[in-house]
């Protein structure tokens, strides 16, 4: 009998994903699909989970996260071994807003590789955990998707895509044993976000909120949950009062 | 630019912050930034400026925190520089192995450790933390990348152990860690009155008891404290105690250490403890790491930040200048929360700038009063000059550079191996480039 827990993570890199990994192997026996787009790195990680937990079971592959055919074969193949319990879709770039506004190749890489690419790996494991009728999809979008602001609106227009992608898969999958996941990270300090200023909760902290929110099956996970209440009040402000703030 | 503080929060300045996250790169990253000169910062665990360069590039190492490998049967770790202590006591104290030294904060990086060659509450017996490094990666920027340990390039390895980030940037480390029966300790808590019971109990103490360090009321006239002692524990019958943490969760207008509060704190913590004293099991973490609790705690000597003067002299005058430093201390009205006094053992250490040496360290926080508080150091500065002792670089923020000269002999065969890429705000200070 295996009831190892099968979980795959897209963009295993990135350091929200790493803190959930540590997480995940934390709790029981688990089966951890490693994917990104370096080998070389996502080596790095798997070497570590294996030094924390040498029961866990870690596998790697590399992927290319915009070709389409490339997406559906990478997620065909996870399956062939049996199902995926959890897919965590994580990947992505924070670019500067500026630069994406004077190059418009950074610009539409931006829209590509932080909405077209989870949308479309989403819509992979959807297909497959729709068949087994069963499955998380867990994709991180960002507090960015929830109203568009001058400092970051082209990163911001790619989460938003996975918003109202996310909440169409949840209507999709109502009533069925697959589950859908939307995390919305407020500002965490990462490498991505090195160089801003202000006090940004840690990658730990909003994975422990993630990972929790997963398994309750949470439709919406605000990590950490405050973010829930500061966009709840930002997405409601008046626009002649948005307008002039400096956000 | 953002600006970053150190834990003695003296200093609030703009850095250029770059990210380390590939191991594999950090050459790459490190020579890019010339004609500019960068150090690299892990925690921000040091009080002073060690790890600061205001207005130039900060390597921030803290996303180096991958293991690589363990080996179960000799104990021997291999990780990345940012990898915190904390990490490696959480996840092998449960399967047997411990860091053999370790100091009063688990939230320090590996190569932050190194760097200072920071000492735990058991130097008598097993010495720094350098003492237990097999081998560090480390990467200059001039291209050059070098494997060093105790056999290997050995003058690399002792500039750069306790080489206050100066040879280089540390991209990981092998160390030797050591078995341990349970994650408990054995610990016995002795009020003294004076220094003369201290040093009598810290003689007798060194050769059956693994830690031992003291609690001494500077507030006292007499030099009273509080002698802890404790060795591993095979009990394993207890389970853990939950984990409750607190932050204090701003900056006090003013700081909360003064001299209202000092007297009535020191008096209370010496006889609660006096009533507690005695034998007890104790769980590694509030022995080791008691402050770790309270988070962000060096918030409470407000909004001018504090100083922590550390300082070591040899054994033979170690009572008499720890009495005319507690006694200037008085003196000046100033006084300290967290007075540490312990014996280092006779253990020479590695590093060509490591600080412990055979003696007497005694480790007082100050809040920043400015001149006021520059003149005790003066004065207490006189006293370890004399005593032919030396000051922590790791805690230090302001001594003055013939101190640091007199203190480190072996300075001038260090500077050959520093990095011409690398500077700090400590380096400027003390060694001048």
């Amino acid at each position: 009998m295996n009831n190892q827990k099968r979980i795959a993570i897209i963009g295993a890199t990135s350091a929200i994903a790493e803190q959930c990994a540590r997480l995940w192997i934390k709790q029981d026996v688990t089966h951890l699909i490693l994917i990104g787009r370096s080998r070389e790195r996502v080596e790095v990680v798997a070497k570590d989970l294996l030094v924390r937990n040498p029961k866990v079971n870690v596998e790697i592959r590399e992927a290319n996260f915009l070709d389409p055919e490339a997406i559906v074969k990478t997620v065909s193949e996870l399956f062939i071994k049996g199902p995926i319990d959890i897919a965590l879709i994580a990947h992505g770039s924070l670019p500067d807003q500026s630069e994406c506004q004077e190059d418009l190749t950074l610009c539409k890489e931006t829209l590509d590789l932080n909405g077209v690419s989870p949308v479309l790996y989403a819509e992979a494991f959807a297909q497959h955990m729709s068949n087994l009728n069963q499955g998380t999809i867990a994709i991180i979008g960002s507090v960015a998707g929830d109203r568009g602001r001058k400092s970051n609106y082209v990163y911001g227009a790619a989460k938003g895509l996975i918003n109202r992608y996310a909440q169409g898969l949840q209507h999709r999958f109502a009533g069925s044993k697959v589950q859908v996941t939307l995390i919305k990270p407020g500002p965490t300090a990462t490498p991505m976000t090195a160089k801003m200023k202000g006090k940004f909760a840690t990658a730990e902290e909003v994975a422990s909120t993630i990972t929790q929110g997963i398994n309750q099956k949470k439709s919406v996970i605000y990590a950490p949950g405050k973010w829930w209440l500061i966009m709840m009040v930002i997405r409601h402000l008046p626009r002649f009062i948005f307008n002039k703030l400096n956000i | 630019m953002k600006a970053i503080n150190s834990w003695g929060r003296l200093s609030h300045d703009d850095h250029l912050v770059l990210t380390l996250q590939d191991r594999t790169k950090v050459g790459t990253l490190i020579q890019e930034i010339n004609p500019l000169k960068g150090i690299a910062h892990g925690m921000g665990r040091s009080y002073g400026d060690v790890s600061l360069n205001p207005n130039n590039p900060l390597w921030l190492t803290t996303s180096l925190d991958h293991f690589i490998s363990f080996d179960e049967i000799t104990g021997r770790l291999t990780c990345e520089a940012g990898v915190l202590l904390k990490d490696i006591q959480q996840y092998f104290i449960p399967r047997g192995w411990a860091l053999p030294v370790t100091p009063g904060t688990q939230m320090v990086t590996v190569g932050g450790a190194i760097a200072n060659d920071v000492h735990g509450k058991n130097h008598h017996l097993v010495g720094s933390f350098g003492d237990h490094v097999t081998r560090i990666e480390l990467v200059r920027t001039t291209g050059e990348q070098i494997e060093c340990g105790p056999q290997q390039n050995r003058e690399w390895f002792l500039s750069t152990i306790g080489g206050l980030g100066l040879t280089g940037v540390i991209s990981s480390a092998e160390l030797q860690l050591r078995p341990i029966a349970s994650p408990w300790l054995d610990t016995e808590s002795i009020p003294y009155s004076n220094l003369t019971e201290f040093f009598h109990l810290s003689d007798s103490s060194e050769k059956d008891w693994e830690y031992t360090v003291s609690w001494v009321d500077c507030m006292s006239d007499s030099g009273r404290g509080i002698f802890m002692r404790a060795n591993h524990s095979s009990s394993n019958k207890v389970s853990p105690p939950k984990k409750q943490s607190k932050r204090i969760p701003l900056v006090p207008p003013f700081s909360l250490v003064n001299s209202l509060t000092l007297r009535p704190f020191n008096l209370a913590y010496y006889t609660l403890n006096k009533l507690n004293a005695g034998k007890n099991l104790v769980h590694y973490e509030p022995f080791f790491y008691p402050l770790d609790k309270l988070l962000e705690w060096n918030r409470i000597y407000g909004p001018k930040g504090f100083f922590q003067y550390q300082s070591v002299v040899p054994r033979a005058v170690g009572q008499d200048a720890s009495n005319a430093m507690l006694r200037e201390i008085k003196k000046a009205g100033e006084g300290s929360f967290l007075a540490v006094l312990k014996t280092f053992g006779s253990r020479k250490s590695l590093g060509m700038l490591s600080f412990p040496e055979p003696g007497v360290t005694l480790a007082l926080d100050f809040p920043n009063h400015g001149a006021r508080t520059h003149k005790l150091f003066e004065r207490l500065d006189a006293i370890v000059k004399e005593a032919k002792g030396r000051i922590y670089p790791a805690k230090d923020a302001r001594m003055p550079r013939e101190l640091f000269e007199a203190g480190y002999p072996k300075l001038n065969e260090f500077l050959q191996y520093r990095d011409p890429g690398i500077s700090s705000s400590l380096s400027r200070r003390l060694m001048g480039s």
